[in-house]
């Protein structure tokens, strides 16, 4: 896309600098004189708040590094003496924990964005299968940060994600003798957890550069998912997007403070406050909020479960649960091949609108049953639930988009708000 | 200078750069692995782990229908005094209907004494059943309230969502009193 003409810098450091190292025409190529289509909504503001949610993890998360220990015998008590003891430490570890449910808070809504208008269709597949590892790696890293408190929890659920691997055929068990270090979850895997919890983020910020790098090569895709025809239909990224995405963040930041001094512990489990048993299972154990629904995915998978009937030849249950898990986020990536229709935006696309609108809901019930019981009616409905999930990527969705007949597109960006203004 | 231009490139030269490349390559890709493989195996158990591979425990104090449980190698193992009952009990299934088939008496050494890694085979949680008070499922043996394995008398998986049974570790009566489990 051409942007504004090249700059002309009136300061001679800056001139000077750039003429070895372009970064001020990088910065004004790619952000100040960088256009964007005018009708973007607010949805488009939530890259914007998963990178200040990225930002602060990793501020508050290196401070929090200096008071913390990676040793079963001394996580625990190091976590709580940053609660009592450090100047401060309460809030930086508030914003930290916190600061996880928000960032994946936005990032599901920047994900629902991106499928609602078809951000992830030619061409911007690459933008969106990077989404997509960067998604993953953020759950790798959300979960080996909930081990290093060193509660009950934390062990617990460490102790069952890393016996996922054990389902594999016949490294399975050598895969988690590798993870752990060990026999069990000990000090080993808390050592390794806490070096990796650390590294991660700096991958997903190298990877985020990269989604920005390929976002800026297409362009943002729009509400109304036409590419835009000049300059008539665009703004410039500064002042337009930074002011509103700033109001964004503002609201956001807020959202996150109110989490921090109000309700701290709200999304958290207290059974965390207690400091790791080897040799007792909590009662009830869940995942963070943020895995629930692929938690109730890896659950669908029972002996007497209508899914897992049909391929009971072929693997164990356990197996298949893992496998179904895994492949619930391994779609994802392929959604631009799943989806067959040329239309983007679901504005226009009155059969499939509906459907990522259930979908949706389905997703949010998968993790209302991740967090129940695996007993009773949960068990039918997260079968159900999950059996939509399924089929809604691998059947409706390239079904629909060879049937519906999409309503007809504008013929500009700028052509609807001209006629409503009329 | 003039023999180095590429027109003056001869077959054989190209045939050198080529042996050169391969060459090059191959130590590299030799060279990398023997590198990565170090790190990797750093990953794997250090010889102080392995060294707590064992531990003694001694039997005399446990009660008919009690059970006691000892963390080997960080993991727990439940050791239950079963009583006539529960042999019995466990001995009457039939083993063709089980998810993992098993006797009765391929899981014990002497059929008082239920030795076992009080781990659920599906994803590892320590299932209830040691204490008088906690579930013990359908089977009157174990539950598991993770994702909700039932384990009978044996410890055979027999409803959920496990593979295999609880898993009997290697263990040895050293007397009549005392068992060495690793």
């Amino acid at each position: 896309m051409s942007g504004a003409p090249a700059p002309e810098f009136k300061n001679p450091v800056v001139r000077w600098i750039d003429v070895r190292l372009p970064v001020f025409t990088y910065i004004h190529n790619e952000y100040t004189g960088f256009p964007v289509p005018k009708n973007l909504n607010y949805f488009w503001s939530f890259g914007g708040m998963a990178m200040i949610a990225l930002i602060g993890m990793i501020v508050s998360g290196i401070i929090l590094a200096m008071q913390y220990t990676p040793h079963v015998d001394y996580a625990f008590e190091s976590v709580e003496r940053i609660m009592r003891d450090v100047n401060y430490g309460w809030l930086i570890r508030y914003i930290h924990m916190n600061g996880a449910s928000m960032f994946f808070i936005v990032v599901y809504i920047h994900i629902f964005r991106g499928m609602y208008f078809g951000s992830y269709k030619q061409p911007r597949e690459i933008i969106w299968i990077l989404g997509v590892i960067i998604f993953l790696l953020m759950m790798g890293t959300a979960f080996m940060g909930y081990v290093l408190p060193w509660g009950q929890m934390s062990f617990w659920g460490a102790t069952v994600i890393t016996n996922l691997f054990s389902a594999i055929p016949v490294v399975g068990d050598f895969i988690v003798t590798l993870l752990w270090g060990g026999f069990s979850v000990d000090n080993p895997t808390l050592n390794r957890f806490f070096a990796l919890h650390y590294l991660l983020p700096f991958v997903i910020l190298g990877l985020v550069i990269l989604h920005i790098i390929a976002m800026h090569i297409a362009g943002s895709n729009n509400p109304d998912g036409i590419d835009p025809k000049g300059p008539q239909d665009t703004v410039m990224f500064h002042p337009y997007m930074t002011a509103k995405d700033l109001t964004a963040i503002v609201v956001f930041v807020l959202a996150w403070a109110f989490f921090v001094f109000y309700a701290p512990n709200y999304m958290g489990h207290p059974d965390n406050y207690i400091p790791a048993n080897p040799l007792s299972t909590p009662a009830h154990i869940v995942p963070e909020w943020y895995f629930l629904p692929f938690y109730a995915i890896l659950r669908a998978f029972t002996e007497d479960s209508f899914l897992y009937i049909p391929i009971s030849w072929l693997m164990d249950a356990k197996l298949a649960g893992v496998l179904a898990m895994f492949a619930s986020i391994a779609l994802l990536a392929v959604l631009p091949w799943l989806d067959t229709s040329k239309v983007r935006s679901c504005r226009y696309r009155p059969v499939y609108k509906w459907l990522v609108i259930v979908f949706t809901i389905d997703v949010l019930f998968l993790g209302y049953l991740g967090g129940k019981p695996a007993e009773g009616w949960y068990v039918t409905a997260s079968y159900w639930a999950t059996f939509w999930y399924f089929l809604h990527l691998l059947v409706l969705t390239p079904v629909v988009g060879w049937f519906e007949r999409p309503k007809p597109l504008p013929a500009s960006i700028s052509k609807p708000v001209l006629d409503a203004a009329e | 200078m003039a023999d180095t231009s590429q027109n003056a490139a001869q077959p054989e030269d190209t045939s050198r750069r080529d042996f050169l490349n391969i060459a090059a390559t191959a130590t590299t890709a030799v060279g990398g692995a023997c590198f990565a493989w170090p790190l990797i195996d750093s990953m794997n158990p250090s010889a102080d782990v392995l060294a707590l591979a064992s531990t003694e425990v001694n039997i005399d104090g446990i009660e008919e229908g009690q059970a006691i449980t000892l963390k080997w190698r960080g993991k727990p193992v439940f050791i239950r005094h079963r009583t006539a009952a529960e042999i019995e009990e466990a001995e009457a299934v039939d083993v063709a209907t089980l998810i993992d088939p098993q006797t009765d008496a391929e899981r014990v050494q002497k059929p008082k004494w239920l030795v076992m890694i009080g781990v659920c085979t599906h994803l590892g949680c320590v299932p209830l059943g040691q204490k008088d008070g906690e579930p013990k499922g359908d089977f009157g043996g174990w539950f598991c309230p993770c994702h909700g394995s039932h384990y009978d008398t044996s410890g055979r998986i027999r409803k959920g969502p496990a593979p295999i049974n609880l898993v009997v570790p290697e263990y040895s009566f050293t007397s009549d009193s005392v068992i060495k489990v690793g």
